[in-house]
């Protein structure tokens, strides 16, 4: 049993009591909400006919179903349009702060909560998708739930659950030049395997970790989630405490000093007891691409498709079907694979540091005439100043479209998708089958910068050879 | 012909029925429920979506398309099911098509929680076990009897002793898997708590 890591303080600070059995309940602190799985939990409020408990601790926007070509109401898609006003009508007769289209801070929900300065170290926050363990970058204890648990977070802002256990994943050393926070994470993923992380928080930690910017970090938290960890976190620090400063929702004179003090206090102990400790050298890892159907399968640009022999007797099945799937022979090499699509955007890569390292790359290059390329700024905060750095233009001169904000093709709910099994280079989180859209359609997860050198060569490329030019 | 969809409510202590085995580790939940399935204000159709592009896929020869598994209730899986997306969407799906319980290598942790809170039960058997299971459903139908209260699983020809949290056990057993009155009954706590977590008075000025 873990003791005096900060998931440990988190945690006790927010238990209300014991249940039976030897569950918890757990306060949530911040609860947010989005159009794809709230409808169904505001209807069995009305069936227990239950209210909102603390409608001021639950934010919502709405992100996974908006079109991001045209944003014009009522949306093309009757299904969406219906989706986006039943939250509309949910928000206003419970009387929750809903982030519409045009607010100027709506987007993806775990965008969009850290740059308002919502989230903040030391609060439980939960929200209905898995990638919730974006928050933990914070040093905040954040995890995924589903419809009925978003039901009994707006019926009583708590949860029934059972206290993880935790891992210290410590990375030494620092990235190399061209390798990112996304390379990083797909090689823990694949390190650790894709389910190590069932029943475990993941606390990130080390000098490599340390060295990132918060929107790193957020990067590296999302991704828990793909290696099981339904929770991923890191202590904060001035990174932390600075990136918060100043935000519209952030405490404000006296309070902020109030609020700098207590985050002061919260992190692990260096005498925490951790259930597990995984040391990783982060020096080691180069840019990384999948080359399965499983974000655990993934290798270096210049590595080749493992070989089944190579694989241990678990990974084996799931690779005979990633194979077969992907089109893919075991031994060839990742570099130089076609890609017809490349898709920049998404919780995980869509922020406003993966649009400039991007663009850095895309700068005077034109994108290759037989791949479809288009960015998708995470929110409408992050397309703005995007636009004020003039990123918008390099992206489009390069011959990338430029989207507005939303979820897109990460899982494809609106009209962004792949068509047939054509192969997109993506900045995203999920290489399963069928993902991006189409039920045959094929996933390559890789940083931004890398996404944008596959989208000039029309071909998986290693971004350090744009880069040193 | 399928009998019609009853969700499950109070106490549940005994589940027996026939199963259906899909072999397969680390299926997510996008592959239980595509994405497009989402698009809806409620869960009631999704049952005949369940595992749509799978089936698609295999052209009538999936699991969930024979005809000889229509009735069955009780799922076998491998390792990490359930992985991915949050989405509820995904056991809902599972539920609605039929299926009343779980047993398998191991399970992602949202999805878990998710059957939970549905009340279908996921029980934990050792690999060599639910193989045997698979193995067996290939050649024959088998039936289960669960009894939560013994966390047993039996047929005619096998006997298993299934692992399951205590706490969902327990939960299951005193119908307090739809915990949403559970916790509403601890009311007086939970406004103690909000009112002594620092951040909410620093907080003041949120929106």
């Amino acid at each position: 049993m873990s003791q005096n890591t900060l998931f440990d303080k988190v945690w006790d600070l927010h238990k209300v009591s014991s249940l039976q059995g030897g569950s918890d309940q757990l306060f949530i602190g911040l609860h947010l909400i989005h159009e794809v799985t709230s409808p169904q939990a505001f209807g069995a409020l009305k069936d227990k006919k239950l209210k909102v408990k603390f409608p001021d601790r639950t934010v919502a926007t709405v992100d996974h179903i908006v079109p991001t070509d045209n944003q014009s109401r009522p949306f093309k898609d009757n299904l969406a349009e219906q989706m986006i006003e039943t939250l509309e009508k949910n928000c206003l007769e419970h009387k929750i702060k809903f982030f519409n289209i045009g607010s100027g801070n709506q987007g993806i929900v775990h965008v969009v909560a850290p740059e308002l300065g919502l989230t903040q170290p030391g609060m439980t926050i939960a929200c209905g998708d898995s990638h919730t363990s974006t928050h933990g970058a914070f040093g905040s204890i954040a995890f995924g739930i589903g419809t009925s648990q978003v039901r009994d977070v707006l019926a009583t802002q708590t949860l029934a659950m059972n206290k993880l256990k935790v891992r210290q994943i410590w990375c030494d050393n620092k990235l190399s030049k061209g390798v990112y926070a996304k390379d990083l994470v797909l090689h823990i993923i694949n390190k650790l395997g894709v389910n190590a992380g069932v029943g475990f928080a993941y606390e990130f930690a080390g000098p490599a970790i340390y060295e990132l910017s918060m929107e790193e970090r957020m990067t590296i938290c999302n991704m828990s989630i793909e290696g099981g960890a339904r929770c991923g976190y890191i202590n904060p620090d001035e990174k932390t405490f600075s990136y918060i400063k100043n935000k519209l929702c952030a405490p404000k004179n006296e309070h902020w000093d109030k609020a700098l003090r207590w985050w002061k206090s919260l992190k692990s102990d260096e005498t925490s007891i951790y259930d597990d400790v995984t040391i990783l050298d982060a020096s080691k890892v180069e840019p990384t691409v999948t080359w399965g159907i499983t974000p655990g399968q993934s290798i270096s640009i210049n590595q080749q498709i493992p070989l089944l022999d190579d694989l241990s007797p678990n990974d084996k099945l799931v690779a005979k079907e990633a194979y077969e799937y992907m089109s893919f022979k075991p031994g060839q090499l990742i570099k130089d694979t076609p890609v017809d699509v490349c898709f920049i955007g998404s919780c995980t890569n869509g922020r406003i540091s993966d649009l400039r390292v991007a663009a850095k790359v895309l700068k005077g290059k034109k994108v290759s005439k037989n791949v479809k390329a288009f960015a998708v700024p995470g929110s409408e905060k992050v397309a703005n100043e995007a636009k004020q750095e003039g990123l918008d233009q390099i992206f489009k001169d390069s011959g990338f479209q430029w989207r507005e904000p939303g979820c897109s093709m990460c899982l494809a709910m609106n009209s962004d998708k792949l068509i047939g099994n054509q192969v997109s280079a993506s900045s995203s989180n999920r290489n399963f089958k069928g993902r991006q859209g189409s039920p045959s359609g094929r996933t390559l997860l890789m940083s931004p910068a890398m996404v944008a050198a596959a989208a000039i060569n029309g071909k998986v490329s290693d971004v350090r050879e744009f880069i040193n030019q | 012909m399928k009998s019609e969809f009853t969700q499950p409510i109070g106490k549940i202590t005994k589940i027996n029925g026939q199963c259906i085995s899909l072999i397969g580790n680390d299926i997510d939940t996008d592959r239980i429920i595509p994405a497009r399935f989402l698009k809806c204000v409620n869960f009631d159709s999704l049952g005949e979506s369940v595992f749509e592009d799978d089936r698609e896929t295999l052209k009538g020869k999936h699991p969930f398309d024979l005809e000889e598994n229509q009735n069955a209730t009780i799922l076998i899986v491998n390792t990490n099911f359930g992985c991915g997306s949050s989405r509820e969407h995904a056991p809902q799906a599972l539920m609605r098509w039929g299926i009343k319980a779980i047993i398998g290598e191991s399970f992602a942790d949202i999805f878990y929680s998710n059957c939970v809170a549905i009340g279908i039960p996921c029980f934990s058997l050792p690999k060599k076990s639910i193989e045997e299971i698979q193995e067996y459903c290939g050649n024959q139908f088998l039936f289960l009897e669960i009894d939560l209260n013994k966390s047993l699983a039996k047929s005619k020809d096998l006997n298993f002793n299934l692992e399951i949290k205590e706490s969902s056990r327990k939960m299951f057993l005193s119908g307090e898997w739809d915990a949403t009155f559970t916790l509403l009954e601890n009311e007086n706590l939970i406004e103690n708590k909000f009112n002594q977590l620092p951040y909410m008075k620093f907080n003041n000025n949120l929106l």
